[in-house]
């Protein structure tokens, strides 16, 4: 063997090992700053982890904007229908009286709230865009409590990662990272465009993430779980969104 | 006349050459599936079926909520769709910025995109444009350099719809918006961000048809092997 191709063979084995070193450090300090979406895996993963990850880095604490009472949209859009069974008419007779929102998990007192304790805690309205990802939108008014004060009140631990949230629709439940259940504009919202959440829009309980789309948008939701893995719920996708094929996050 | 060893297209051309192709049509064919789930497009910050369009495409859709005037809902493809559509986009993103980089680094543009002064006069291009008109097979010469009017294509591509089609595709996204909400206002709304969005698309889908045209115009095998292998070829076609 020359010399000429030893050297090669020796820069390119060291560069190699540079490259799978860096890649294996990246893939640790990724998994280490919540950066790796759980829908990972898959032909789509690569795509799915660069815009999650990406978006970590820059989006942690930014603010959804916010508009001016004029731009709310004249009529939004109620997409779907909602749930049919008796249980769920039973609670719309009512008035919703009765409905609960439980909250489990990794908090020190587990609890359950009825709606005229959340609407006791302080509140938040703000105005902003919901996009649906076919492509068109709608802007209202939200009026609800911060999920992060429900979290506080429950004792939410330091290892929590992700809240799953459930809804009395069948087959739809999802989950968020801390970064956007700890977000100020995070609402478990129970009013719109100042009146109560119509039923259409999710009444009596809708968990607003106005940085992602509508979809991460659950409508009569019941209850919370926090956790630090998603490997227990569903198929461990973190949400019934991958089970279906889309997107656990959708920020984009 | 250029040295036949040297190659028509360098190896960094050509490899991003044909990455950016199959990310394209990646793009494209999960963009139609996903604009046919809301065929309908508007201006401002929102809108919805409630609202006015601008226009409406003449398709049908895949979701019953928008009124197409055909009898029946296509199947939904929006999930893969949109999965494949960020993927390709990171892969066709990284490949452009590793080509801008090394573009500049090795004066690529300068050299071979930027036209001379000589064939920017208004003389000179209109020749080119007419010759174009007359689908008048290209000259030796053309074998191993681009003329005026490909290199201002090419640059226009390049350099402002390719920005374009990522600026608007990333405004589209409530967390990019929430981040950078200059970059959605001054396109007018996220509304008018996916209605430039689908223009630049068209342009861009434009291009393509009237690109693959001038190769065959000028002689596929010859302008396929430039772009695969490097190489010219010895004896220039129609020379």
């Amino acid at each position: 063997m020359s010399n000429l191709s030893r050297r090669k063979l020796i820069t390119t084995g060291l560069a190699a090992t540079a490259g799978a070193s860096g890649l294996a450090v990246a893939a640790s300090l990724a998994r280490r700053y919540g950066l790796i979406p759980p829908d990972h895996g898959g032909i789509y993963g690569a795509g799915e982890t660069l815009t999650y990850g990406a978006q970590r880095l820059l989006t942690r604490h930014s603010l959804a904007r916010e508009f001016s009472p004029s731009q709310i949209s004249a009529r939004p859009v109620a997409n779907g229908k909602p749930p049919e069974d008796e249980a769920f008419k039973r609670f719309q007779a009512g008035g919703f009286t009765d409905w609960r929102l439980s909250v489990d998990g990794m908090v020190a007192h587990p609890a359950s709230f009825s709606l005229a304790e959340l609407k006791s805690y302080p509140s938040r309205s703000q105005i902003t865009h919901l996009a649906c990802e076919e492509g068109w939108s709608f802007i209202a008014e939200w009026t609800g409590v911060p999920l992060s004060h429900v979290l506080t009140v429950a004792g939410i631990s330091p290892h929590a990662r992700y809240v799953v949230y459930s809804s009395m629709q069948r087959g739809w439940w999802d989950s968020i990272d801390m970064a956007d259940a700890l977000h100020p504009q995070t609402l478990v919202t129970y009013g719109m465009n100042g009146g109560e959440l119509p039923v259409g829009h999710g009444g009596p309980l809708r968990l607003r993430v106005p940085r992602q789309l509508g979809y991460k948008n659950v409508k009569y939701i019941n209850r919370l779980t926090v956790t630090d893995s998603l490997k227990g719920f569903g198929k461990g996708l973190g949400s019934a969104s991958p089970e279906y094929g889309y997107a656990w996050y959708a920020g984009i | 006349m250029a040295d036949p060893a040297t190659p028509r297209h360098t190896a960094v051309v050509r490899i991003t050459h044909w990455i950016t192709t199959l990310s394209f049509f990646a793009l494209l064919v999960s963009g139609i599936e996903i604009v046919i789930s809301h065929p309908r497009f508007y201006w401002g910050e929102a809108g919805n079926i409630y609202t006015p369009a601008l226009f409406q495409l003449p398709i049908p859709a895949s979701r019953a909520s928008v009124q197409t005037g055909y009898g029946y809902v296509l199947p939904d493809q929006n999930g893969w769709s949109r999965y494949l559509h960020f993927q390709a986009a990171w892969i066709a993103v990284l490949t452009g910025l590793l080509y801008v980089v090394w573009g500049s680094f090795t004066r690529h543009f300068g050299k071979n995109l930027l036209p001379g002064r000589a064939d920017l006069s208004w003389r000179a291009l209109s020749t080119r444009i007419a010759a174009h008109l007359r689908f008048k097979r290209p000259d030796a010469a053309e074998a191993w350099s681009y003329n005026a009017l490909q290199r201002l294509t090419y640059l226009f591509v390049i350099f402002v719809l390719f920005p374009l089609v990522i600026w608007t595709g990333l405004a589209m996204s409530p967390a990019i918006a929430s981040a950078f909400p200059a970059a959605v206002s001054v396109l007018g709304g996220q509304q008018s961000a996916r209605t430039i969005h689908f223009f630049v698309s068209v342009v861009l889908l434009l291009f393509l048809v009237i690109h693959i045209a001038m190769i065959f115009l000028a002689g596929f095998k010859n302008r396929m092997r430039a772009m695969i292998t490097g190489r010219a070829g010895k004896h220039m076609e129609h020379a």
